[in-house]
């Protein structure tokens, strides 16, 4: 097995060594191996298809570079292209004019929301905010306490009237969390909420009511590196239902090679904004294109 | 000749279904491989009756044979032990407490350990999920040694003579080296009251190719003898588990269909197949 697409391609090139030129045979076989790797690292098929077909037609057009041998010249092709799909305006979170900014975290079960809302609250800290960490999971089994700890760890506000496990209501908490916060000067309210699947219509619904009642400045969908195929159906749901301003990859210290972030920057055209890696605190970081473009490609 | 008459859309069509669920390049490209000799063997050329062949050799590589009962074998005086394990999040403490729901159903006696003493509220949500079940469950300080409170809990249930021990574990990335000696010795204490006659290793169905890596390197550590494939109530097939189950030669033995009590259920080869192939 090859392991990078380096090495995939060098073998597809072996034989033309000397060739001064790259034919369209090259081109054919070199987009049939990135295809490949492309779906190894979990890239959506609908969006592989669209991927090749472009850099086939950049690779037939391309002046040939002396300084570049062909596999070069077609990687450089592809990592540009991922770069520019990944990183389409990347931009920081947008805090508004009237505090407190308000950023609203929803994704999948065990996507990694409550450890994020962490690592949100500590890093805003860190930059001379006020967070205050919002328990609007009022249903996973102590999502409320996982939540008070996460605030203690990282000295931040912790807003929680209501004990969870199936009692109360989330979206009356999220409402009164925003006075809450006028009322004790934090800035910035980070609301976590339950994890929801993309086809479960009514927790759709409560979440997209939480958003009216809260008006985020940030929607952020959190999800999870190592999610294959389905990301797309995912994202999409929560685009439709709910309403995606940016995204934060999770997981990212494990060896996934994380297609689906180009899978949902393409399809839901959103940007990146943060990559998750590791399950402490301090384990966050701002998303660079470049570094997760040669992590898809295994290179 | 006749495979040659199925267009290539319905070609298309196949490799689309199968790499959409995950089931993975390499395993898709066999499977519509050794499809087109049969249908050329057999002389089939229509494109339903090429569904079925698809269908069946579908099956054929999930096993439909494979023994997918629970081991809760054990010696008179030690009970069953089932250590419950793999990533973050996939669903292992929900499940643990799903398994107790299900053998407390059948009448035996159960006992939980709470050997996730990393994560913020562990030990709480897995008490929680005790109490909904009528289960007990033995923790530890928060930062404990997970290997003590298995221990601890395994012991316990020898006092009490339960039928069944059930540890959750803290979730691991298979690469972080030191997570997975920890679990590695949270097997071998625990085997020095009793043996672990269970290690499920617990898959998220959203999981893509990755899957394959986590099942190798946590089957090295700890000895996989079952998987539980979770969360198939979304729109995932779980497909991955197909070479997960080649690859470690260990079958899935349950499916997670909820966040309630009642939603595990025995894996069903047939069903899977069917939400593959969108019957
Ligand atoms: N290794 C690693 N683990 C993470 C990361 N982010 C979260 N986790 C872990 O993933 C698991 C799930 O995280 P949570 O924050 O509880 O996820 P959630 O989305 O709030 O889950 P639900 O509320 O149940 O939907 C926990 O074990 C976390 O410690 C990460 O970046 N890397
Ligand atoms: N829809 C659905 N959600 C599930 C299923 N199984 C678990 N969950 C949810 O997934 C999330 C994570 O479940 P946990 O049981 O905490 O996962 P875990 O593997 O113990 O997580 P860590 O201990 O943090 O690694 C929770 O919100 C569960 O309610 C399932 O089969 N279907
Ligand atoms: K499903
Ligand atoms: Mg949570
Ligand atoms: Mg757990």
């Amino acid at each position: 097995m090859f392991d990078t697409l380096q090495d995939r391609l060098a073998a597809t090139f072996k034989s033309l060594r000397g060739k001064g030129r790259i034919t369209d045979a090259d081109i054919d076989a070199t987009t049939r191996e990135i295809r490949v790797a492309l779906l190894e690292a979990d890239v959506n098929l609908a969006v592989v298809k669209d991927f090749v077909a472009g850099v086939k037609q950049k690779a037939k057009g391309s002046e040939l570079s002396k300084a570049l041998n062909p596999a070069q010249q077609i990687i450089k092709i592809v990592n540009e292209e991922l770069i520019d799909i990944l990183g389409g305006d990347t931009r920081f979170i947008r805090f508004a004019k009237q505090p407190p900014t308000v950023i609203m975290l929803a994704g999948l079960q065990g996507a990694g929301k409550t450890t994020l809302a962490g690592k949100l609250g500590a890093w805003l800290k860190s930059e001379g905010h006020s967070p205050l960490l919002v328990a609007a999971d009022l249903q996973r089994p102590n999502a409320v306490q996982q939540l008070q700890v996460v605030a203690e760890r990282a000295k931040v506000g912790v807003y929680a009237p209501q004990p969870g496990n199936g009692v109360g209501d989330p979206v009356q908490v999220a409402r009164d969390s925003i006075d809450h916060a006028r009322h004790g000067l934090f800035d910035v309210v980070i609301i976590d909420t339950a994890g929801r699947l993309g086809v479960d219509e009514e927790m759709m619904r409560q979440a997209s009511r939480i958003k009216e009642q809260t008006r985020p400045d940030e929607t952020l969908f959190v999800v999870d590196a190592m999610i294959g195929q389905d990301a797309v159906n995912t994202a999409l749901a929560f685009e439709q239902g709910v309403g995606i301003d940016g995204v934060v990859l999770t997981k990212l210290d494990g060896d996934a090679r994380g297609g689906a972030a180009l899978s949902i920057a393409k399809v839901i055209g959103r940007p990146i904004m943060f990559a998750s890696n590791g399950e402490k605190l301090e384990d966050f970081d701002v998303f660079h294109p470049d570094r997760m473009a040669s992590r898809i490609l295994g290179m | 000749l006749s495979a040659d008459r199925i267009d290539d859309d319905t070609w298309d069509d196949f490799e689309a279904t199968l790499i959409s669920s995950d089931l993975g390049v390499a395993p898709t490209g066999e499977l519509v491989e050794s499809l087109r000799q049969k249908l050329r063997v057999e002389g089939i050329s229509d494109p339903g009756q090429a569904k079925s062949l698809l269908r069946s050799e579908l099956l054929g590589l999930v096993d439909p044979g494979l023994d997918r009962g629970l081991n809760l074998d054990h010696e008179p005086g030690q009970p069953a032990v089932v250590l419950v394990v793999g990533v973050n999040g996939t669903g292992k403490t929900t499940t643990v407490g799903k398994l107790g729901r299900m053998l407390v159903a059948d009448g035996r006696s159960v006992l939980f350990g709470a050997a996730d003493t990393f994560r913020a509220a562990a030990a709480e949500q897995l008490t929680t999920w005790g109490d909904r079940v009528g289960v007990e469950t033995v923790r530890g300080e928060e930062g404990a040694d997970p290997a003590s409170v298995a221990f601890a809990a395994v012991d316990q249930g020898i006092q009490r003579g339960v039928d069944v021990v059930l540890v959750d574990t803290a979730g691991r990335l298979h690469t972080k080296v030191g997570l997975m000696d920890e679990l590695g010795k949270v097997k071998r204490v625990v085997e020095k009251k009793a043996p672990v006659g269970e290690v499920l290793l617990v898959l998220d169905a959203t999981t893509g190719q990755n899957g394959l890596t986590q099942a190798r390197v946590f089957s090295e550590v700890v000895d996989i003898t079952g998987i539980v494939l979770t969360k198939l109530d979304g729109s995932a097939k779980g497909g991955i588990v197909v070479q997960v189950q080649r690859d470690l030669g260990v079958p899935v033995k349950f499916i997670g269909l909820g966040e309630g009590v009642d939603d595990l259920a025995p894996f069903d080869a047939d069903q899977f197949v069917d939400g593959i192939l969108g019957d």
